[in-house]
């Protein structure tokens, strides 16, 4: 089975990309668990790739507002790019879309953070 | 009811998340079988995932001996899913408003929401093994599968 989390570095941003279903009980764990490793290892500076999702529930939306908050009370910033349409939509219906900071690809998410 | 009755599709399922993806499944199966497209299809599914997950987890709080009925059929005008569980009921107007201010940055309570944006019609019922029952239908032939992103 093929991860639904793997990270890489850009400069000092820690890119974490996301595959699948971000969906209870299964991708919405790992998730968590790939952005708090990263808080934990010191990252100030998180873009979550969200380019190979899939489906995201509310389960998984849950779990990336509170990454998001735990990420800004920990003096960190997560932004999330590559928005599929159907994932925007998730985020667009609860108004979580003007919460986070997004961006259509990494070269503008990557120097939001210069 | 209007139009013609499908023979239903019904299932029991056991309360665990793993359940959700065979549902899908099926949900696809039938979906395709009725002509709607990949976008209706991924709607239908979204809200069929989230009432499969408050069943499991509100519902019956993760108990693998409590069941989840499933059952999927329609008429000609519209596909019908219903969820039951074998919890202790549910009062769906203390859900708090996800929209609200005060509410947005929670971790939790987007489901109903979510079911309700992306159905036509979403009914909480006393189910007759005690628990609570979700009836969520939508039209067929309607393009509006997004109603709350294209009122936005």
């Amino acid at each position: 089975m093929s991860k639904t989390v793997t990270t890489r570095d850009s400069g000092d941003i820690k890119i974490i990309e996301l595959h699948g279903k971000i969906t209870i009980g299964s991708g919405d764990l790992q998730m968590r668990e790939g952005i708090h490793a990263a808080l934990a290892a010191g990252a100030k500076k998180i873009i979550v790739d969200m380019k190979d999702v899939t489906t995201i529930d509310s389960s998984g939306v849950g779990e990336l507002v509170g990454c998001y908050t735990t990420a800004t009370h920990r003096g960190a910033k997560l932004k999330l790019m590559n928005l599929p349409p159907k994932i925007s939509d998730v985020l667009t219906v609860t108004q979580l879309i003007t919460v986070f900071d997004v961006y259509n690809d990494e070269k503008d998410a990557v120097a939001s953070f210069a | 009811m209007n139009g013609v009755s499908t023979p239903p599709i019904v299932l029991w399922l056991s309360s665990r998340y793993a359940n959700i993806e065979l549902a899908e499944a099926l949900l696809g199966h039938v979906c395709r079988e009725r002509g709607l497209n990949g976008e209706t299809e991924h709607w239908i599914g979204m809200a069929l995932r989230e009432a499969l997950a408050n069943a499991i987890k509100h519902g019956n709080r993760q108990d693998p001996e409590k069941r989840v009925l499933l059952t999927i059929g329609g008429d000609d005008e519209h596909l019908t899913i219903e969820v039951g569980d074998e919890g202790a009921g549910f009062a769906p107007e203390e859900v708090l408003d996800p929209l609200a201010p005060e509410n947005q940055m929670k971790t939790s309570g987007r489901g109903i929401f979510y079911m309700r944006t992306f159905m036509d019609e979403v009914v909480f019922s006393r189910g007759e093994t005690g628990g609570t029952l979700l009836t969520l239908k939508k039209r067929l032939g309607t393009t509006s599968t997004r109603k709350g992103a294209e009122a936005s």
